[in-house]
């Protein structure tokens, strides 16, 4: 942890050689969301609701995905960008270093322009909590921490998958962008809203369902039942990581027994 | 110290035609065919040692170097480094080497040089105390005083590549790895450079592994040459004898009076001759130099004369070429 902190304060430091470039990118990573969400706005403007929910129950979802997501873009960055690693040799510097690549990989690489991003995120969030129909309690305020958390350990799994796919291939990464972001377009609504065989994928597969949609029906109310699994059900979803590690040290031992 | 023996690593490289449908196609199912790497490698370095590792692009050199560090796993043999086995124990094994990539910096772009060593201080784990002590003598036996606080994208090539080897050093490495240490150099900063790299070998006891297309370097630094070729080591000896088995021409220039006949002496050709300027080439397996000139001497009225052996890069592009490598 120390050495990640380490890590944190040089990379913030080169970051401010850059200051004005850095302050810009904030500023367009706050606004460009903004787009999208008059698309939903006008959307609702038009329908009154979708699926049963109003648009600030759809912000709420809305903003807490893209919470997660900024934090572990900004985080997991490494892992995104890990096929240009492989490609340029510089994760063989990685293997040549007695710590865990895992741990040099994150504190290698941040986004922090996702702050801006995250900021935006926030707002939304806050004026959703307020414009909302909701109940608030003790339990609920936690299980949407939890939510966020839950949520941010599975944006990173996924991009670590993403990241491990490039010990078999580097060809096909772009196909695997595809992919995260559109997992993050469709985890940024509630689940119910979508055919069925996409709820169970974002279930059971790559468990979304289980930070935003399950949740948020506690959230709104529109659950019976104990709020004790309500509590435990997003830490479930965070569980996916444990997988995703397992598969990258495989990854590892592949690459080491075959080469680039 | 390091000892590798029979050493084989076979690669499968996916094979593919051109075209979108054969780029769909290796998506799902793919053809391999397997290139052989090395091919039964074996070799001891001694503790101490400045081995020099030469060979042409894709001989193996590269790959022998990734198994000696740990990052890649053979397809079969033994290998000992420090008495372990650099694959096995990985994170163990790495913290006793030390590695510098000639092309690719371990240096952090845009801050200074020393925060980078301070990070590089966390990673290996360094107490603070030996830090400063090797902290203080790497600069001085580098120079690297003013250059600590500079980011390293304002450094020139040769300042850098003197910070990346000390950067390497850090943590008390036994055994340095080096590759293309002075690739892209200036001759001034590669003199430097190899003084750094002979100073810290017999000040420190560091054993260096050298891979290199530079022969000056080998010349300069290793006794001890190894050369690899399509997998397979070739020659293990001293440069020097190995510089005199190929080493068999030398070329003599002479000036003379030019009304004088030059008579040509035994075991020479005649590269040129005009305006009382030769040039001799000599074949020293036959005769020496010295009773070439000796006769050239007597029979002609000599203004000057000098005596060059082949440049060591045709000697090195000739045993290349009888390999067949």
């Amino acid at each position: 942890m120390k050495l990640y902190m380490k890590y944190v304060f040089l990379l913030l430091k080169s970051q401010m050689q850059y200051m004005s470039s850095f302050i810009m990118m904030v500023i367009s990573q706050f606004f460009t969301p903004f787009a999208l969400l008059a698309g939903i706005y006008f959307l609702f403007e038009r329908f009154g609701s979708i699926g049963g929910y109003s648009m600030f129950e759809v912000f709420l979802c809305y903003s807490i995905i893209g919470m997660c997501f900024s934090i572990a873009t900004c985080f997991a960055r490494g892992f995104d960008v890990f096929a240009n690693m492989i490609r340029t040799g510089s994760f063989d510097r990685i293997l040549v270093r007695p710590r865990s690549t895992v741990l040099q990989i994150l504190g290698g690489n941040l986004d922090l322009k996702r702050v801006g991003h995250f900021i935006h995120s926030i707002l939304l969030l806050v004026i959703a909590i307020m414009q909302a129909p909701i109940d608030w309690s003790i339990t609920k305020g936690i299980v949407l921490f939890n939510m966020i958390v839950s949520g941010t350990l599975i944006f990173s799994a996924v991009y670590l998958l993403q990241a491990t796919a490039a010990f078999w291939t580097t060809e096909a990464l772009e196909v695997a962008n595809i992919f995260t972001h559109g997992i993050k377009e469709h985890a940024s609504y509630p689940l119910d809203i979508f055919p069925k065989w996409i709820t169970v994928f974002f279930t059971f597969i790559i468990p979304f369902g289980t930070v935003n949609y399950l949740p948020l029906e506690f959230i709104l109310d529109r659950t019976e039942g104990s709020p004790l699994i309500y509590l435990l059900i997003p830490f479930a979803g965070g569980l996916f990581i444990l997988p995703c590690l397992m598969f990258w040290q495989f990854g590892i031992k592949k690459y080491t027994s075959t080469g680039s | 110290m390091i000892s590798l023996s029979h050493i084989c690593k076979e690669y499968r490289v996916a094979t593919r035609s051109e075209g979108m449908k054969a780029a769909l196609k290796s998506f799902f199912k793919r053809e391999y065919i397997s290139v052989e790497a090395l091919k039964d490698i074996s070799f001891d370095i001694k503790r101490g040692e400045i081995v020099g590792y030469i060979g042409p692009n894709g001989a193996g050199k590269s790959t022998t170097v990734k198994i000696l560090c740990g990052v890649l796993v053979p397809t079969s043999g033994n290998c000992s480094v420090l008495g372990l086995v650099p694959w096995e124990n990985r994170l163990k094994h790495v913290s006793h080497i030390g590695v510098v990539f000639g092309q690719r910096s371990q240096l952090l772009w845009d801050i200074p040089v020393i925060d980078s060593f301070s990070l590089l201080k966390d990673i290996y784990r360094v107490d603070e105390l030996s830090y400063k002590e090797n902290l203080e003598e790497l600069s001085y036996v580098f120079g690297l005083e003013e250059y600590l606080s500079i980011p390293v994208r304002q450094l020139s090539l040769g300042q850098r590549m003197r910070c990346e080897i000390a950067a390497s050093m850090l943590h008390n490495p036994q055994i340095l790895f080096l590759d293309e240490p002075t690739i892209g150099l200036d001759a001034v900063s590669q003199i430097a450079v190899r003084n750094y790299i002979r100073r810290i070998n017999k000040e420190k006891d560091v054993t260096v592994l050298l891979t290199t297309h530079d022969m000056g370097d080998v010349e300069a630094l290793a006794e001890r040459v190894m050369l690899i070729g399509k997998g397979q080591i070739l020659y293990d000896g001293s440069f020097s004898s190995m510089k005199s088995r190929y080493d068999t021409v030398n070329l003599i220039t002479i000036e003379y009076d030019p009304t004088m006949h030059l008579k040509q002496p035994e075991h020479t050709a005649l590269v040129s001759n005009e305006n009382g300027r030769a040039i001799l080439s000599v074949d020293t397996s036959k005769t020496a130099a010295s009773s070439v000139i000796g006769q050239l001497s007597s029979s002609l009225w000599v203004k000057d004369i000098s005596v060059q052996s082949r440049p060591i890069e045709e000697i090195i592009a000739e045993i290349y070429e009888e390999y067949e490598i």
